[in-house]
């Protein structure tokens, strides 16, 4: 029993640093649907960019030997923006060259088209990175810095870069929300997310608002994609394919369309796993090992939707008369 | 101010509109009288941008407008009330009126607010309430009103009176008569052609996409095909 309440601080501290990792990913579904109701599959390889561009930074900032001259919060920044910039500008140009053109076309089509998109950036990222460093299995320079471990009780430390990732992620969510509430580029957004016609009739250029919700969407997915490097060192080409996965349902969980619901999906899912991962073997006498961890979250994802379709923060949509 | 000429607009193969031609003058109020799919509609939405004639051709104080999207022909001047009020429900009535004034770059703001809360108080009440949980006449002063936000010089009214009571429905008629001495052209489509004629200085009458009859609002209304048509006398 002791054991159960000596790591559950440490466990917390996990999920929550695991959840706001799904909230950032789940934004870039969750602003696209919102305004497009389209699932944007190629978000995934659009986050996995990110934590590309991110070891590349600090790869050849390392080459340089300049990793451990630069302040670490600088050193931070700098990766961020190279994720954020290179992963909203591959979203801008994906919706460009692959969804615009089928913004008419039915449902499916725009579906099927992410899903080659998906493959073909992974491919493009593995060929590229075979030709540049003949490898394409990355990991994170450690930066000692994000490594030290903070004290939380007598019993418990985290890593100070879990705390990075919870406080980088509260505040792009938070300032997120203040910008698609609180400004006139946001209102355009949510008038184009719900009447596109009507929108263009105001004067907002509807192309646009599109394109700058991909931007924001695939630069939080960049951000993401930096942070996960940082905490979890390993990436990969298809590193993305399950984050996203669980983003995506931590975007419904939470109610698709909606900001908050991100985070909120997100940080419930996440808290799941974490926990799960760790108890799951403590209370079943190692009958049920930490492997089950997301057969256990998915099933009280799934008792969750049943009781609550829209999501946790969703709002049921009324039609229109 | 508004030359529409020989326009012919298609819904896919489906001919819409086959050669619509007509004119509205700086300062006038125009009613596009016609049954359901006569093609008021598609005029209105002709001219705003939102569909394309294949041919012909529509300019608006001399500047073509007919290959601009929607967004730079408001730009330009014209705002257009759609059809069946299309208000953003899930936004605020002051939102919705922000959107109003999205394509005016200038300090207008306030001074249009102004405008838009004399003529409308029910709005200025509401101004924090979201637009969905308005009443029927409330969203039509809305969907008005986020029309005149952008202060425009033409106006286009698709049937303000739809769906209101009696009362309403002449309340909003001054209110179009107001706005249009105030200088803005107003070029107005409406079910209920004796309250349309009888503000109009002009008017036209289209039927399956053609217009078969036009000229003065009072000649019009005394005219014995229309009141048959349109007066139900």
């Amino acid at each position: 029993m002791d054991i159960l309440i000596a790591i559950f601080p440490q466990v917390l501290v996990d999920g929550i640093a695991l959840g706001f990792m799904y909230a950032l990913i789940a934004l870039g579904y969750t602003m696209v649907y919102g305004v497009l109701t389209f699932i944007n599959f190629a978000h995934s390889e659009i986050f996995v960019a990110g934590a590309f561009v991110g070891v590349e930074v600090l790869l050849t900032l390392q080459a340089w030997g300049l990793l451990q001259d630069l302040h670490p919060v600088l050193l931070l920044l700098l990766v961020l923006l190279a994720g954020m910039t290179m992963s909203g500008v591959l979203a801008l140009a994906v919706e460009r060259v692959a969804y615009r053109p089928l913004r008419a076309a039915p449902r499916l089509v725009p579906l099927i088209s992410a899903i080659g998109v998906s493959f073909f950036l992974q491919d493009v990222i593995r060929f590229g990175e075979s030709l540049w460093r003949n490898a394409f299995y990355l990991t994170y320079p450690s930066i000692p810095f994000f490594d030290q471990r903070i004290q939380l009780t007598a019993f418990v430390d985290v890593p100070l870069k879990s705390l990075v990732v919870i406080v980088a992620a509260i505040l792009m969510l938070v300032g997120l929300n203040l910008l698609v509430h609180r400004t006139k580029i946001g209102t355009a957004i949510r008038a184009v997310a719900e009447d596109q016609a009507t929108a263009s009739l105001m004067g907002i250029d509807v192309d646009r608002m599109i394109a700058l919700t991909f931007l924001i969407g695939g630069a939080m997915g960049g951000a993401a994609g930096v942070l996960f490097g940082i905490q979890y060192s390993l990436i990969t080409p298809y590193t993305g394919f399950i984050p996203g996965i669980k983003a995506f349902t931590a975007a419904v969980l939470g109610g698709i369309g909606n900001i908050p619901g991100a985070m909120v999906g997100g940080v419930v899912l996440g808290l799941l796993e974490a926990f799960a991962a760790s108890y799951l073997s403590l209370l079943t006498g190692g009958a049920f090992g930490a492997e089950y961890k997301d057969i256990f979250a998915f099933s009280i994802l799934i008792l969750i939707l049943v009781f609550r379709p829209q999501g946790l923060l969703g709002e049921v949509v009324r039609e229109r008369a | 101010m508004l030359e529409v000429e020989g326009i012919h607009v298609y819904y896919g193969a489906i001919p819409a509109l086959h050669g619509i031609s007509l004119r509205v003058g700086r300062g006038e109020i125009v009613t596009l009288l016609g049954n359901n799919g006569a093609g008021k509609t598609t005029t209105l939405k002709s001219i705003s941008g939102l569909l394309r004639p294949h041919e012909g051709q529509i300019r608006f104080e001399g500047m073509r407008i007919d290959r601009l999207p929607p967004h730079r022909i408001v730009a330009a001047g014209v705002a257009h009330a759609p059809e069946g009020r299309r208000i953003f429900n899930r936004l605020t009535v002051l939102e919705n009126l922000e959107m109003g004034a999205y394509a005016r770059t200038d300090d207008s703001f306030a001074e249009n607010l102004e405008r838009v809360f004399t003529l409308f108080p029910r709005l200025k009440e509401r101004r924090r309430q979201v637009a969905g949980t308005l009443s029927g006449g409330e969203q039509q002063m809305l969907a008005i009103g986020r029309a005149l936000m952008a202060h425009p010089r033409l106006l286009l009214l698709d049937e303000p009176s739809m769906g209101l009571a009696p009362l309403l429905v002449d309340q909003i008629f001054d209110t179009i008569r107001d706005i249009n001495s105030q200088g803005t052209t107003v070029l107005l489509v409406e079910q209920n052609a004796y309250m349309a004629l009888s503000i109009a200085h002009r008017g036209y009458v289209l039927e399956t996409g053609r217009i078969v009859l036009e000229g003065k609002a009072q000649d019009l209304i005394v005219n014995e095909e229309v009141r048959k048509a349109y007066l139900g006398m």
